[in-house]
Parts: C-alpha cells; sequence; structure tokens
C-alpha cells in the first residue's frame, strides 16, 4: 500500500491508529482519581507531542541516515515559526499559508547554513551548526527586536493588518483556523468517570505527522536514503569511488530543516506565539535526546523519544508537594513525610533529574534507544512462540 | 525509479483513508458551555501558579509559591488571616472564594516564555484553572497574559517590569499589580538630582532586551528633565558574565554617573566588575562618582554582597515600609508576620506582589459574585483599595496598571542580618508616577475587550 512494503504499511498503519485513538490512550485513568495525574490526553500536550514528533522524524533524516550530528536544529524550528507568525499577522490567520511558508523559509535557511556547515564533518560540522544557531538565537532576542518582539515575543493582535481575512467581530481575539475550523475547537466524550477530549488541532496536527511519517519511510527505502547511509558507513571510502557526497548531505540537511520548519509552523498554528528561547541551544540539544533516546536511524524511534520527553516535562514538572502528600496520605504521618522527601527531588522542578536518570539508564542498558526495548520484549515472545517444545521454555541464544 | 505500484484495490483504500482524514475535523465542533471557560464544578476552585522553578529566577518563583500557598491558606481561613485584616474591602471572610475552597496547581516557567504557555495550558486544558498567575520575566508576563486572553482565564501578573506588559502588550483579561520602568525612572529621577545633583553626565549599560530598552528609555527621559545628560548608552549581551570590557570606557568618556539597567545575574555581575575597577573612588568633573540600579530586589542585593553598599534603585515594596514610614503602609507588618511565621524569614517583593494578586482577584470574584473573566475585569476595572501594604492604591481601567507609592532604596551600609541589605531612602508618592495612557512609552497597545471563552 501507497508504494511501501507490507512491513512499513504496517508500521505507519500501527502509527495512524495511535494517532487516532491518543485521546483514548494518554487518558487512561478517570477524572478526580489519584492517578488522574499522570494523563496527558489535554489538547495542548498531545499537540506537542506530534508536533516535536516531526522535528524529531524531520531531524532522524539527517543524523540517523548520514550520521551528521546537527547541533543547531533548533534555528530552522524557530525561524519557521517567525515566517508562521508573519503569515497570520499580515495575510490571514488561516494555518495553510502559515505552514506553508514556514517550511519555505526553514528550507532557504537550512539551504544557506548547510552549504557553509557541510563543509566540514563530525565534531566541527556539529559545533559550526550550534555557532549558527546560538547566533540566530541571540539575533532573535535582541538585535532583530523590531522584527522578531525580543524577549516579549510576537502574537497576533487585533490590530494587525490581516489583508485577507475581513475585520474582527468587536471582542473578539484572533485565532487561528483551518478554513473557518477553529483550532482550539474541541468536543468531550464523557463516558462514566472518564473524559476524552478531541481536538481540531490535534487531528490536523496529526495527520500532517502522518504524512510526514510517510515521507520519511519513503526517503529510507529510496536511493537517496541507500547513499545517506553510505555517507554514515564511510564517507572516505564514497569520495574515493568518485562519488560526491555532498549534494546528499545538503539535500537531507536541507529536508531535515523543511521537517523541522514544519514542526515551527504547526507550534504557532497550534499556540499563536513565538518567543526566541524556542532557538536556545537546549532546544537544539532536545531533539537530540529525542531521537537518541527512541532510537536513532530506526523509523518510529524519534516519535516515541519526542513523546517520551514531552510528556515527562509537562506531567512531572508538576507534581508538587501537595500533590505527593495526597498520595501518601493513607501512611502513617511520620512515613508519609519521609516518602514525600524522598520523591521531592525528582518531580516538579526535578524532571530533568528523572529524565536525566532515564536517559543514563536507556543509553546503558539499551543503546539503540526504546525501539531496542521494544524489540528485546517482542524477540522474548517470539523465542517462545518459535520453539514451544523445548522442554524448560528457554532456548541458548547464539553468540553475536 | 518509481514506487508506485498502484491497483484498483490500492487505490480505493487510500482514498478511503483520506476521504475519512478529510471528513475527521468537521464533526468536531467546539464545545457549548454555557457561560465561560472553566466555570468551576462543584464546591472548589482552581487557580494556577505559574512560577520559574529552574532558570536564573528560580529563587524568585520559590518566593512567589510560597506567597501563593501562604494567600490559599489565608483565602480557606486558615492562618492569621494576613493582610484580610487590613484589606480595605472587607468582602472576603476565609471561606474560600464565593464559599468554594480554593485548590491550586502549579508549573514551571523554566523562565521561557514557550515553556510557560505550555505549562498554563496545562492548567487551563488539564486542571481547569480560573485563573493564571506568577512570572518573574516580561517575556514570560506578555506570553501567558496573551494565551489568557485568548483562552478566556484571568491573569494576574507577577514579578514584570518592562512597560510592554501595560504598554504595548497588555490585554484586557491580564492586570498588573508590580510596578514598570517608567515609575522607577520617575521615581527615581528627583531623588538622583536632589542627591547628585542637576548637572550630571550618566553613562548608560542596558541589557540587550525589551526589558533593558524600556528602562533605560524611562531613566534617561526622567533624568534628562531634571538637566543630567546622557553621554553614551551601551547594549551589553544579556548573556554577558564580564563586564569589564564595558565598564573600562566609562572611565574615558567623562561621565560621571553609571546607571546599570541590568537584572538578576547581569547586575550582580556588572556592579561587582564597575566597584572592582574603583568606579565609587573615582572623582570626575570634580563630583563623585556615582552608580545607579534602577530596578532592586532582595535577592540581587544578597548577589552582589558588599557591593551594593550606597547604592540607589527603586523596589515596588519592602518588608520594612511600615516599621519605618508608619501606617500609610499598612498590611506590611501583617504579611511579613505571617509570611514569617510560616517560612522563618521576610518575604522578597516578588511575594508580596504575587499575594497580593491572589487576595485581589478573590476578591474582585467575590464583590462581582461570579468566577466569569468579564465580571472580574469589571470588579477590578477602576478599583481602588488600601490595606495592602503600598499605600493607598488604582487599577486603572484604561490599562490594568496599578498606580502605588514607589520605593526609593539605598544598599545598607552596616546590614544586620541577610535579610536587611537595603535601606529606604524615600517613597515617591503615586501622582509623581503617574503617566497618561497613551505616554509614547506605552503606546502601540490596546486592550480589547474581555474574554471569557467558551
Amino acid at each position: 500500500m501507497f508504494g511501501l512494503s507490507k512491513r512499513d504499511a504496517g508500521l505507519l498503519f500501527v502509527v495512524a491508529l495511535l494517532c487516532l485513538f491518543a485521546p483514548f490512550i494518554l487518558n487512561p485513568f478517570p477524572e478526580g482519581s489519584a492517578m488522574a495525574q499522570f494523563n496527558g490526553g489535554y489538547p495542548d500536550l498531545m499537540q506537542r507531542l506530534v508536533i516535536f514528533g516531526i522535528f524529531a522524524i524531520g531531524f532522524n533524516i539527517l543524523f540517523g541516515l548520514t550520521g551528521y550530528l546537527s547541533f543547531g536544529h533548533a534555528a530552522f524550528l524557530g525561524v519557521g515559526s517567525y515566517a508562521a507568525i508573519w503569515m497570520m499577522k499580515l495575510l490571514t490567520m488561516n494555518v495553510i499559508p502559515a505552514i506553508m511558508v514556514s517550511v519555505l523559509v526553514a528550507g532557504l535557511f537550512s539551504l544557506l547554513v548547510g552549504w557553509i556547515s557541510l563543509r566540514r564533518s563530525g565534531i566541527y560540522f556539529s559545533i559550526l551548526t550550534l555557532a549558527f544557531a546560538q547566533m540566530s538565537y541571540a539575533l532573535a532576542y535582541s538585535v532583530l527586536t523590531p522584527i522578531t518582539g525580543g524577549e516579549t515575543g510576537l502574537q497576533p493582535k487585533h490590530t494587525d493588518p490581516r489583508i485577507l481575512d475581513g475585520a474582527l467581530p468587536a471582542g473578539q481575539s484572533p485565532r487561528a483556523n483551518l478554513f473557518g475550523l477553529d483550532m482550539k475547537a474541541s468536543t468531550q466524550l464523557q463516558l462514566g468517570d472518564w473524559v476524552f477530549t478531541f481536538n481540531a488541532g490535534y487531528y490536523i496536527a496529526a495527520a500532517i505527522m502522518l504524512v510526514a511519517f510517510y515521507l520519511s519511510i519513503r526517503i529510507f527505502r529510496s536511493p537517496l536514503g541507500m547513499m545517506l547511509r553510505a555517507v554514515k558507513s564511510n564517507q572516505q571510502r564514497m569520495n574515493y569511488t568518485g562519488l560526491n557526497s555532498k549534494p546528499y548531505t545538503l539535500a537531507a540537511f536541507v529536508i531535515s530543516g523543511m521537517y523541522a520548519g514544519l514542526a515551527g509552523g504547526l507550534l504557532v498554528a497550534m499556540d499563536t506565539q513565538v518567543g526566541a528561547e524556542r532557538m536556545f541551544w537546549t532546544a537544539s540539544g532536545e531533539v537530540v535526546l529525542m531521537t537518541i533516546l527512541g532510537g536513532a536511524g530506526t523509523l518510529i524511534g524519534p516519535i516515541l523519544g519526542a513523546g517520551f520527553i514531552k510528556y515527562m516535562e509537562n506531567i512531572v514538572s508538576k507534581i508538587n508537594d501537595n500533590v505527593l502528600h495526597g498520595w501518601f496520605s493513607f501512611m502513617p504521618d511520620g512515613i508519609e513525610n519521609f516518602m514525600v522527601t524522598i520523591i521531592h527531588p525528582f518531580v516538579g522542578k526535578g524532571w530533568h533529574l528523572t529524565l536525566g536518570l532515564l536517559f543514563m539508564l536507556v543509553v546503558i542498558f539499551l543503546p539503540g534507544g526504546l525501539v531496542e526495548g521494544g524489540q528485546r520484549i517482542g524477540n522474548l515472545f517470539k523465542r517462545k512462540k518459535a520453539d514451544p517444545k523445548s522442554p524448560d521454555g528457554t532456548t541458548t541464544t547464539p553468540a553475536e | 525509479m518509481s514506487f508506485s505500484n498502484l491497483t484498483r484495490r490500492g487505490l480505493i483504500k487510500t482514498s478511503a483513508a483520506a476521504g475519512a482524514g478529510l471528513a475527521l475535523p468537521t464533526y468536531l465542533s467546539a464545545a457549548s458551555h454555557a457561560g465561560y471557560t472553566n466555570a468551576p464544578q462543584g464546591d472548589t476552585v482552581t487557580l494556577g501558579f505559574n512560577v520559574p522553578q529552574s532558570g536564573p529566577y528560580a529563587d524568585e518563583g520559590a518566593d512567589e509559591l510560597r506567597a501563593f500557598e501562604l494567600a490559599v491558606e489565608h483565602l480557606n481561613g486558615g492562618g492569621d488571616g494576613g493582610m484580610m485584616q487590613t484589606f480595605s474591602s472587607k468582602a472576603l471572610n476565609g471561606t474560600g472564594i464565593l464559599g468554594k475552597k480554593v485548590e491550586y496547581v502549579t508549573g514551571d516557567t523554566q523562565t521561557k516564555s514557550d515553556a510557560a504557555r505550555a505549562s498554563a495550558k496545562s492548567m487551563i486544558e488539564k486542571d481547569g484553572a480560573v485563573m493564571i498567575s506568577g512570572g518573574s520575566s516580561s517575556g514570560v508576563a506578555v506570553a501567558v497574559q496573551a494565551l489568557c486572553q485568548e483562552a478566556g482565564v484571568i491573569f494576574m501578573a507577577g514579578l514584570t517590569h518592562a512597560n510592554d506588559t501595560t504598554g504595548k502588550d497588555k490585554r484586557a483579561n491580564g492586570f498588573r499589580h508590580f510596578f514598570n520602568s517608567y515609575m522607577s525612572g520617575a521615581a527615581l529621577a528627583p531623588i538622583l538630582a536632589n542627591e547628585y545633583g542637576k548637572d550630571r553626565k550618566a553613562y548608560h549599560l542596558t541589557a540587550d532586551y525589551n526589558w533593558g530598552y524600556t528602562t533605560e528609555e524611562a531613566v534617561r527621559s526622567s533624568t534628562e528633565a531634571f538637566g543630567w545628560e546622557t553621554v553614551n548608552a551601551v547594549k551589553t549581551p544579556l548573556t554577558q558574565t564580564d563586564f569589564s570590557a564595558y565598564i573600562a570606557p566609562v572611565l574615558q568618556s567623562g561621565a560621571d554617573v553609571l546607571v546599570l539597567n541590568h537584572y538578576g545575574g547581569n547586575m550582580v555581575n556588572s556592579l561587582t566588575n564597575a566597584v572592582q575597577f574603583g568606579l565609587r573612588d573615582k572623582m570626575v568633573n570634580g563630583k563623585k562618582f556615582e552608580i545607579v540600579v534602577p530596578l532592586y530586589s532582595e535577592l540581587m542585593a544578597r548577589g552582589a554582597g558588599a557591593n551594593i553598599k550606597g547604592i540607589l534603585g527603586s523596589q515596588n515594596w519592602d518588608w520594612k515600609l511600615e516599621d519605618q514610614l508608619g501606617s500609610r503602609y499598612s498590611g506590611t507588618n501583617a504579611f511579613v508576620q505571617s509570611f514569617g511565621t510560616k517560612y522563618g524569614f521576610p518575604p522578597s517583593q516578588a511575594a508580596h506582589t504575587c499575594y497580593v494578586q491572589t487576595m485581589l482577584y478573590a476578591d474582585a470574584v467575590t464583590r462581582a459574585g461570579s468566577f466569569n473573566p468579564c465580571a472580574v475585569v469589571e470588579a477590578l476595572e477602576g478599583f481602588e483599595f488600601d490595606g495592602m501594604g503600598n499605600g493607598p492604591t488604582l487599577y486603572r481601567a484604561d490599562d490594568h496598571q496599578c498606580f502605588k507609592d514607589v520605593v526609593v532604596v539605598k544598599g545598607k551600609e552596616n546590614p544586620e542580618n541577610e535579610y536587611d541589605l537595603v535601606e529606604i531612602v524615600e517613597v515617591t508618592p503615586a501622582d509623581q508616577v503617574t503617566y497618561a495612557p497613551d505616554h509614547e512609552q506605552f503606546a502601540g497597545g490596546s486592550l480589547g475587550s474581555c474574554n471569557a471563552g467558551a
């Protein structure tokens, strides 16, 4: 189907199902219960999960395939966002032009950055991209304040020109929409104690992510993908055989820059504001973490990694001492306070610490990321099925 | 090379999937709640406290959170009631807000507008918060204020000092109790002219972002009105930690006053550099060289240590106000006492403004008799109150900015303890720092009208 092998089509189908039923999957706990703290099925987080999924998919095309570690991808995300918000300020609140222009502008910017940075490889390439990203951040934060709004960023205002839209009705603030369908429009389904929220913006972002994911599968399986893998395995040998690898790496760089721009444009479409922090080097580092955590070079890994990190950031950071006391209130006072003291450093503002620990565990025990974890579990079951007659249910593992 | 293996079955499947995808959004229409966003259900109401818990302003965030917890305790009838005893409006009675028990959720802004908005959105969408408060920088305040306007909840700004929050980026659903750059300039200028004379030459070092710009502009125009001359104004990168390269040219410029439009770690570092260069021992143009820091905070004073001694600046509030200047500033002692009893040290101005904002919100809801944001906006606009530690105060309807006295302070020569680092020089009365709503430093924005959301 869609020119994909059966296996890849299956993967795409699974991702599509996950996206479609995310409001259910992310809201497993009934409203009002103590575990409701861990529910992630509200529009903003769901949107972020898929948008950063796109960002990581794009990053993986560069890093996973060619091995070029860009440390400045947040710059393309930021440039895309600024382009999108200006479209919304000048042209229309419809998200279509905003998203298209954000991809285009990020593509052009990545062409420029890639043209220069790809003259070097390895650590020098990483440092060059990092320098570009920090430069963009500094420009956006201060020098270019008239265009970027500097520290306070940009938001659409009801005084903006917006030449394609009619005048706003009195008392209405401009809202991002798709031909009239408000991105914030949600409908709720109540089943007993469970409340599930279906948000228009989320489904649009999810549909775009599926397209982006499909394209990335096609790129992975194409001759271009093969060429990019060759760059990763031995670029020197490739050059000696008379192939010029630069056009290929540049293509990968621009494609992944456009993915980042798409993510940036979608961020603005879902939440109409831009701040320069979006381009800070920690944001570039985050997408590297996402990709490695999920599994660099795998198809679905980056999406998992992005989801994992965004979930941690938004859910764990909101657990405060009050919530902890609520959880352990059934225990005697002394033990309750003790438990709260133990857990306190790992939640709330300590979510970075928890994330760091988990990241270390993954890198040490599952070097292939979450995908490797999934494969190991899968293998466990497969082996048992394949060899049901072995006397004790175990098989010998062949040496690798 | 082609990948298409188009079959009739494949085509039908594809178009069915595409059709389903396109049809999906059309039956998802806006939820049709009556009234307004997050109308409190049951016998509780949820407030969202969004403060920096990590990043450069984490200390201030922690103090803000303490103040919020104290305010919630007082609203629910716990503790000694704090400023509820001195507040001129007697609508609050310690039974929560409109009889509903106050609960709260917290989040980390990380002093990044994206993170702050994500956190605020989860409070609104997931936890059902009907008001968002907190924050320790203007970038975050402006971003979250715009979000609250769109979502239809009230935003009570925490510590935000740039003019833009109630200037070009003001919103109908947002309110600021803290003072701003213009007020700092207007409050400082007469005292600077008094202390240092009217024929001074000033040299500005300005942090290169919005707050720095508005503060420089405010101090510059106010001091120039008193006859000062501005020799030069140099922008410094926000991430700068060593300011020696910026301090050296000051000596050659012929200036005799250095104005540091810096905040937080920037200010601690630049002031330390300036003092190490011996600027304060120099005599220029026959006058003693002076340094001015427009926006002061207790936490910065602690960071700068002995270097802060004798340096002038402005504050929104100080915990010694009522003790030293009398009952005009009533409420101060009540708040300091209940804060001190609970946490063991006096509150910062960030804590004060957050506490007051929460109380003002609760009071406005009670007077309006509804949590509807539009009713709250109406109750707060033009509201005059007293007994919240700043003397008589007005929440101006034109821009949702509080007008009250501004405290001018000076680094103390012989501090008695680590919380007693500044001494109050003078208080500039509110009418001297009041400006027209369409003042040029605040031009370019408009409140719009209140949004009650769904």
